[in-house]
This record gives C-alpha cells, sequence and structure tokens, in this order.
C-alpha cells in the first residue's frame, strides 16, 4: 500500500515537472521499505496434549477467581475455564487440582537473565554498554546467553513463563529489550516471543550521572540527564522526518543510523518505553519530555516513590513496576513504602511487580503477596485474584502482548502455572508449568526439569535448586 | 486487646525494671526447634523470659496481660550475618559494571577499602542504632544481629558485633564477638589473587598472632592487679592488652594492632567467622581447625556444603548460610540449591540463616520468608527441606548458639533476654507482620521513615497545604 502510494505521488510530480522543462526529470526510485524483523523469532510450541485441571481455585488474571475450578487447554491454547460443571473433552487428561491453585503463568517485565547471567564472571557481563549514554543501537537479545541457569530456576521455582530481558541502566537510552517465552533453545532466536514489540530501556536518575559524571563526562547531573535525553530526541525527529520524507516520495535512501531507528520506533509508536525511573519528581519531568517530544511512555520501572504520584499515572496511562519491600540500596530507594503496590492499585493506575533479579524472579508470588498484606493493614482491600494481575495481566499489557498471554482467557497461550498450595503463602511451589500448552517443568519428574549446558557434568545436575 | 495498655505506653520509652508481664493465648513457638504451641503463655519479668509455653503460671495479682489470641508469639529474628546499622543507603555502585564511583557519601560504613587496618578493626563505632534499616528491621520483628565488617585490603575484615534493634542508642549486646575472615574468591582476591596466597596470608597472621602472645608472657605478670582504677582500661578489649607492647620479630606482614586483635582468635577466646562457598574451600577450612585446634571456627555462605556435609558434620563446625541460594552465582556456588540448608541439618550440622551478599544491610526481614521456603522444600520431591520448628530456629536460636550466645538470645527458654515478638500470623509467611515487638522485655515503637511516608501519601487529593504539612 505505501509502496504504491509513494509510486503514484512520484509519477505526479514527473509528469507536472516534465511540463516546464525539455527532458522528463528521472523519475525517484520508489521507496525500499528497510527489514525490522532482521533476528526474528524461530520459537516454536513444544507438543502438548489435551489437558483438563479440575477442583482447582484458579485465578484467571483478570480478576476472577474460580472455586472448584476448571481449565481446558490443548493445541496450544486455552479452550475454556469455568466451575465444576464444565465438561470434560474426550479423552483429555484430566488432573485433579483439589488443594491446589491455578493461575497464569508469572511475567516478569524486568529481568537481566541471559545478559547478566550466572555466574556472574565479568566474560558474560553483558548488560550495560557504558561507553556513551545514549545507547539505543544495542539489543538486548545480542547480549543474551541462553545457557544462563537462572531461566530454569525461574521456571521451576518462579513459575515464569515469559520475561522481558532489558538492557542495563547505566545509560539513558539503553537500547532494545527482548521479550521470551521461558523455554530452553539453543540461541535466543529460539527464546523470543512471538510478535512481541520491541521495548526501549530508557534511565534517569543516579546511575547515568554517576557512570558517565564520574568519567568527567556529560552527563554529570540530572539536568544533564535531561539535557542530552532531550538533544538526542531532536535528532531522532528529524531522522524520523528523513524517512518519512523518504518513504512518502522515494528516492535516494537516507543513511541508516540503528541508534535512530529505534528511536524512530519509538516516536512511531511501535517500540514501547520502558523507563527506569525511581523518584515522583523525576518521573514527572520523564512525562513531561515524553509530552514535548511526543511518544508515549509505557511504563516506569523501579518506580520506588510511584506512589507520591498515583494519579499522575494513571491520568497519564502509565504503569508503574515495583517491589514489595525494596528500599535504601540507592539514595533514588530511600522513599520506598511496603504498600507502594497497593497504593498504585488503588489509585486506579496500572500496578505490577518485577524482580531485576535473579533471584527475586524465583518468587514473585511472595513478594505480591507481602505487597497485598501490607496494603490490607492500610486500609487498602484488593482481593487475591485482583493482586493476580500485578503478576500476569498488567505485565502483559505493558509489554503490549495481552491479547497473547497474561490471562487464562479462551483462545490466549496456555501458558499455565499449576501450583501446591495457595501461590501468596511462602509454603506453596510450583507443582506443573506449561508454556503454550507443553509441559515444561512438572515437579514430580525429574525429566521436566531444564539443565542448562553449563551445568552438564558439574556437581549438582539435575539436582532440584 | 491490652490490659494495662497505657502503663505499658508510658513505659514503652523505658526500660520495664521490676516488672512482670504476660502473654497470653497466642500460638508460641520457642525457637528451640519445637513445633508451635497453641493457647501458650510467655511469662517476662526484668526483661528476662521465666517461662514460655505450654505452662499456668500462678501470677502476682495485677500483672499485666497482653491477649495474644489469634496472633503468634516467637523470640525475635536474630539475622545470623548481616551489616545492620552500618549503612544507611548502600554503595552507589552496585549495579554497573560500567565504572561507577564508590562514592558513598557519608552514608555507608560497612567497607573499609583504603583503611591501614584489618582485623584491628572493631565494627562498633560504624553502628548507628538510628539507622532507619534499624527501624525498618525492627519493624518487622528481627530484634538482634550479627553485624561483621567487609573487608578493605586484607583478608581480615575485622571484628564483628551482636546488636539489638532497640530504639534507643545501646545497640551493642556483644562487642568483638567475632573475627571475620574471607577465605574464598574474595578472599584470594585480596590476598593478591589465588587461594594459596590467601592461605599464606592467614597462617602467617595466626602465627604473628601466637609470637605476640607468647612473648607477652602470662597474664597475671601484668601488673594490673595494683593498677589503680583510673589505670583501667576503659573497655575490655583485646588490643588493650599488654600484648600488644610485646617484642615481636622484625620481618612482619602485619601491623603490631592487627596482630594483636588476632590473639583471642588464636587462643579461642573469639569466635573466626569465615566466609567460604566452594566445597574445597570447606575442606580446607576443616584442615585449619586441625591445624590450629583452639580456633572456634563457624562457616558464613558453604552453598556447596551439602556435598561435605558429613565431613562439616564430624569436624563440629557450624555453619551460617544464605537459605535459598540455588544459582551457580560464581564458580565457587556451582553446586548450590535451596536443599543445602536441609542436608547439611540432615548430616547433623548446626546450621543457621544468614543475609550473605545479599542486601546484608537492610533486607533482614526476608529471612523469615526465606525460612517458609525452607519449609516448603519438603513437599518438592528430591529436596530436602527442615520443619518449621527447626527454620523457625534458624533465624532465632540456632546463630546464637552459632556463637556461643545461645544461653542468653534467640529462644523463649527462662533466663534468655525478653527479645519477644507478637505476630499477626504464622510468622514463616511473608504475609503475616509483627505487631509487638519487645526487646529486653522494653516494647519498641515500630513506626519508622516508611509508615511516615505512607501516612503522608495515603490519600493525594490536594488539600489546603502541600504535603509537606502532613506529619
Amino acid at each position: 500500500m505505501v509502496l504504491n502510494k509513494a509510486l503514484t505521488l512520484a509519477l505526479g510530480a514527473g509528469l507536472l515537472s516534465g511540463c516546464a522543462m525539455l527532458e522528463p526529470k528521472p523519475r525517484p526510485a520508489p521507496a525500499v521499505h528497510v527489514n525490522e524483523d532482521p533476528y526474528p523469532s524461530t520459537y516454536v510450541r513444544y507438543p502438548g496434549v489435551l489437558t483438563v485441571i479440575r477442583h482447582a481455585t484458579v485465578f484467571d488474571g483478570d480478576g476472577r477467581r474460580i472455586d472448584d475450578g476448571t481449565v481446558v487447554f490443548a493445541d496450544g491454547v486455552i479452550q475454556a475455564i469455568g466451575g465444576p460443571d464444565l465438561a470434560s473433552p474426550a479423552g483429555a487428561l484430566e488432573i485433579d487440582g483439589t488443594g491446589k491453585w491455578v493461575t497464569p503463568g508469572i511475567i516478569d517485565i524486568h529481568s537481566h537473565l541471559g545478559d547478566y547471567p550466572s555466574p556472574g564472571v565479568s566474560s558474560l557481563s553483558d548488560g550495560n554498554e557504558a561507553t556513551s549514554p545514549v545507547r539505543p543501537e544495542v539489543w538486548a537479545e545480542h547480549s543474551v546467553w541462553p545457557q544462563d541457569p537462572g531461566f530454569s530456576r525461574a521456571l521451576a521455582n518462579g513459575g515464569v513463563t515469559t520475561l522481558q530481558v532489558l538492557p542495563g541502566s547505566a545509560n539513558l537510552f539503553g537500547g532494545r529489550s527482548v521479550v521470551l517465552k521461558n523455554v530452553p533453545a539453543r540461541t535466543t532466536q529460539g527464546m523470543k516471543f512471538p510478535g512481541a514489540p520491541y521495548g526501549l530501556k530508557m534511565a534517569c536518575g543516579e546511575n547515568p550521572k554517576r557512570v558517565y559524571g564520574s568519567k568527567g563526562n556529560m552527563p554529570q547531573t540530572r539536568m544533564g540527564n535531561i539535557a542530552v535525553a532531550r538533544a538526542t530526541w531532536i535528532k531522532a525527529q528529524a531522522y524520523k522526518r528523513k524517512w518519512d520524507k523518504y518513504y512518502r516520495n522515494g528516492g535516494d535512501m537516507p543513511e541508516r543510523d540503528l541508534a535512530m531507528d529505534t528511536l524512530k520506533g519509538v516516536l512511531e509508536g511501535k517500540i514501547l518505553v520502558q523507563n527506569h525511573c525511581y523518584r515522583a519528581d523525576e518521573m514527572a519531568q520523564m512525562i513531561d519530555m515524553s509530552k514535548e517530544f511526543g511518544y508515549h511512555i509505557t511504563a516506569f520501572h523501579h518506580a520506588v516513590e510511584a506512589y507520591k504520584i498515583a494519579d499522575l499515572l494513571r491520568e497519564n496511562d502509565i504503569c508503574a513496576v515495583m517491589w514489595a519491600d525494596w528500599y535504601g540500596f540507592k539514595m533514588e530507594s530511600y522513599d520506598a513504602v511496603k504498600e507502594n503496590i497497593p497504593l498504585v492499585q488503588n489509585a486506579g493506575a496500572c500496578a505490577m511487580v518485577h524482580s531485576d533479579d535473579p533471584n527475586g524472579i524465583q518468587r514473585l508470588n511472595q513478594e505480591v503477596a507481602k505487597a497485598l498484606a501490607d496494603g490490607r493493614r492500610a486500609g487498602i482491600n484488593i482481593s487475591d485474584e485482583v493482586a493476580w494481575e500485578w503478576l500476569s495481566r498488567n505485565p502483559a499489557k505493558a509489554l503490549g502482548i495481552l491479547d497473547k498471554t497474561g490471562t487464562l482467557s479462551p483462545g490466549k497461550m496456555a501458558d499455565v502455572v499449576l501450583w501446591n498450595g495457595n501461590p501468596y503463602s511462602d509454603y506453596t511451589r510450583p507443582e506443573r508449568v506449561w508454556i503454550d500448552g507443553a509441559l515444561m517443568y512438572d515437579m514430580n519428574d525429574p525429566k521436566r526439569r531444564p539443565v542448562s549446558d553449563f551445568e552438564l557434568g558439574q556437581p549438582g545436575e539435575g539436582d532440584t535448586k | 486487646m491490652i490490659r494495662g495498655l497505657a502503663a505499658l505506653l508510658l513505659a514503652a520509652a523505658a526500660p520495664l525494671s521490676a516488672q512482670t508481664f504476660v502473654i497470653s493465648g497466642g500460638t508460641v513457638a520457642l525457637g528451640d526447634g519445637s513445633e508451635p504451641i497453641p493457647n501458650g503463655q510467655v511469662v517476662i519479668r526484668d526483661g528476662k523470659v521465666v517461662a514460655a509455653g505450654n505452662i499456668r503460671m500462678k501470677l502476682p495479682a495485677g500483672t499485666q496481660v497482653i491477649d495474644a489470641t489469634g496472633k503468634w508469639v516467637t523470640p525475635g529474628i536474630v539475622a545470623g550475618f548481616s551489616r545492620l546499622g552500618l549503612a544507611e543507603v548502600d554503595l552507589t555502585a552496585s549495579e554497573e559494571d560500567g565504572g561507577g564511583s564508590s562514592d558513598t557519601s557519608g552514608a555507608a560504613d560497612d567497607t573499609t577499602s583504603n583503611g591501614l587496618f584489618n582485623a584491628a578493626i572493631d565494627v562498633v563505632p560504624a553502628i548507628n542504632p538510628r539507622d532507619t534499616t534499624i527501624a525498618v528491621n525492627r519493624a518487622d520483628g528481627v530484634t538482634r544481629a550479627l553485624v561483621a565488617p567487609s573487608i578493605g585490603r586484607n583478608i581480615f575484615a575485622g571484628q564483628g558485633a551482636v546488636i539489638d534493634t532497640g530504639a534507643d542508642m545501646d545497640a551493642i549486646t556483644a562487642a568483638r564477638k567475632f573475627q571475620f575472615v574471607e577465605l574464598g574468591e574474595t578472599g584470594a582476591e585480596k590476598a593478591g589473587g589465588s587461594r594459596a596466597a590467601a592461605y599464606a596470608l592467614f597462617r602467617n597472621a595466626l602465627r604473628e598472632a601466637g609470637q605476640l602472645r607468647r612473648n607477652a608472657g602470662p597474664l597475671s605478670a601484668s601488673g594490673a592487679g595494683n593498677a589503680s582504677e583510673t589505670d583501667r582500661p576503659l573497655i575490655r578489649d583485646p588490643n588493650e592488652s599488654r600484648v600488644y607492647e610485646a617484642r615481636r620479630n622484625d620481618d612482619v606482614v602485619l601491623t603490631r594492632y592487627d596482630a594483636a586483635a588476632l590473639v583471642p582468635v588464636v587462643q579461642g577466646r573469639q569466635y573466626l567467622l569465615v566466609h567460604v562457598e566452594r566445597a574445597s574451600d570447606i575442606l580446607n577450612v576443616i584442615g585449619l581447625k586441625r591445624e590450629f585446634p583452639a580456633l572456634k571456627i563457624v562457616l558464613v555462605g558453604a552453598s556447596e556444603g551439602w556435598t561435605v556435609a558429613d565431613r562439616i558434620a564430624r569436624a563440629g563446625i557450624p555453619v551460617i548460610a544464605s537459605a535459598v541460594n540455588d544459582l551457580p552465582a560464581s564458580f565457587e556456588q556451582i553446586a548450590a540449591t535451596q536443599s543445602n540448608v536441609g542436608r547439611m541439618r540432615s548430616a547433623g550440622v548446626n546450621v543457621s540463616i544468614g543475609m550473605i551478599d545479599d542486601s546484608d544491610t537492610r533486607n533482614l526481614f526476608m529471612e523469615r520468608q526465606y525460612a517458609g521456603n525452607l519449609v516448603a522444600l519438603q513437599r518438592v520431591p528430591g529436596a530436602t527441606g527442615v520443619s518449621w520448628g527447626e527454620a523457625l530456629a534458624m533465624i532465632t536460636s540456632r546463630p546464637a548458639q552459632a556463637i556461643g550466645m545461645g544461653g542468653e538470645i534467640g529462644s523463649l527458654a527462662a533466663g534468655r533476654k525478653a527479645d519477644v515478638v507478637i505476630w499477626s500470623g504464622d510468622p514463616l509467611e511473608g504475609s503475616s507482620a509483627a505487631e509487638q515487638v519487645f526487646i529486653d522485655g522494653v516494647r519498641q515503637p515500630l513506626d519508622d521513615h516508611q509508615s511516615r511516608l505512607l501516612e503522608r501519601y495515603r490519600y493525594l487529593p490536594r488539600r489546603d497545604l502541600p504535603e509537606a504539612y502532613r506529619h
């Protein structure tokens, strides 16, 4: 469509100019579209069987709870969800979920698995291209080591089925994120979530100014942070205008700039801004900057002070990505409160939990349990089933994949966890985890427990971890 | 709820001298490894536990009774290994390998990377009882903590203390309770690049300390008996003994002050906490115990301990471990598993839980969640968990026992310091909260920076004055 339109315009322009000249001006070459997906997902779901879980307590991820619930999935997708009356299709594998819970798989929107893997040696430390505060040209997927043993821990101990791996926060523009299915693969492409949009990691606050300021470079201050970011957006706008013109008129293709490609994607709304930002006042500055240059911030990550501006986040349709109780590890995390997540939810804004940590990713359900209880003690009464939105629905929304996963709605990917008890208890563990309907972890079957290449032949290979 | 509430609140800021009170009706767990006791009692007098459990004592008329019906009552949490009170705000260079500065803006005292001394360092002056970290953990039921300095330029970090988290300026329960040394990967790096160098440094340090000790002569010859009151040292500090003046060789590596600090370690009068993770490092440390039999060694970390658990048990060395460390985060933790604690325990090792390299300055409240996770492992085939009672003991009495303080803190046995927490529910569930916290029998305030922020921002709509006027 775009090509045809450009051609027509080009032809029209040629005819017009032809009237005034002896020789018709050569027709501009039609615009050629740049491949926006040069490292495409090669993920293919693994086979599953027609499965029915009965008599379980179900949190559907959309805020609903079904006691004595039934969940049916086949062909990689949720087929039906309901109460005890829901019939089992013929030939289904039936699982008795009595005393157990079924939820959508947990989605961690903020992880560095693969780009800061275990073992944490410098040879494998690939999360921060800390060579310039502006590095939107780097893509996290090019750093991800699929053999990071952390992926398997997140699956087996954490019930995590999808995660976003981000570049670090040394830079104002850290690079592109990648969304992964938590399914082991030989290549990172083999883990990429099909159809998930890219994210752009941005950072405000202490990290960029410290990393560059300590080297005597800009930015050295928060005002330096914003100045560098604004100057970069001005370039990105000019770059986008150049390409818009090219796609409209054809002619000589402008020189490509990988960094600007990413920012152009943000300005076009194709790439989601995942903005590391702790302090309330700084989030407000970032919101104004987004309006100045015409892009939308999808989510503030590590939003420790989100509770101070939850109304502002609601009005601007920005999600807050939070910890339950981390505090004080740096100055900008000093004003943490343990009720942050429920306060944001209570204000009508989009709230969710995240780990940013290879250990924390293994117990995000417990982190929600703490935040939920802290909120209730402060008089914020949020139900268990609504709180599950912090673990799957809202992260799916902020990753642009809510149409595919994040809730147990029929037709969505069968990313499902069967817990051996109430997942808001410290005594509960994932019993089985399915991704796209394929059983990827079974607590009772040592063969359904991924072991990374790194762990083979090492002490503890294949152990319960 | 509380009879005599007003009196209790009035007295909350000062020690309740000669006061008896009883916490009654709650589910009481003693912290000694036993399972919880429904409808139990805890009797407290003069800041000490008199009795606890399934008891019915005849109490003096007018004894204050705190009704804990529907609640859980346990000893306060004892953080097995921490840096509590050493950093208001941590190092800001934590996240990036991209070369951040280690500027702490005066807010952290937990390491001495440019200091001249090592073993001689006594962590006590670095502890600030008013750190918000102490208040935050007190509000979550942590009442005592083992506090270790971090190493600077040597394998020896210095002498750690046991503190309480009370809202007063007297935080120190036991000063210079242990020396802390790194003998794994970190120790190797500090010793010049290899474990072999670290062991040479360690052995030499102990020999230098031994020489000082021998040359100092018997303590009875010190003449201290004739000293007047003003000549006596203010602090009973091994560094200030006459050992410090003893003759020593010229070709020494340690400063005199550092060597003197290691004398009580060599004598077995001061515990030696040794951080190692790798199985071979653990066996090396067990070997040191044979070489220096007087050493009172406690292993810290020991992620691969389960693979040599029998040998740790035979050596009788206690372990303060990370509870749920299950990643091969380094090449010395390849065999890490959440079952490490349970397996060592099953082999007969005295195991407790600490916050090794895990937000050790501030997130000590995570220990009870971790303890609950160890209970969960009992239902995972192939894993080894621990019972509920043992899990609680690992965050209360076991760390105290590891450094010989089991008779003073960490359980509700008679005579222990009355560090008692009344919880809204099962304390090994992160969703439960500490509702009342007593330290030495004194009820503690539970408000902190965070609770004040919550009050200020609980409701956002604009009012007649800015938020700054809400206090």
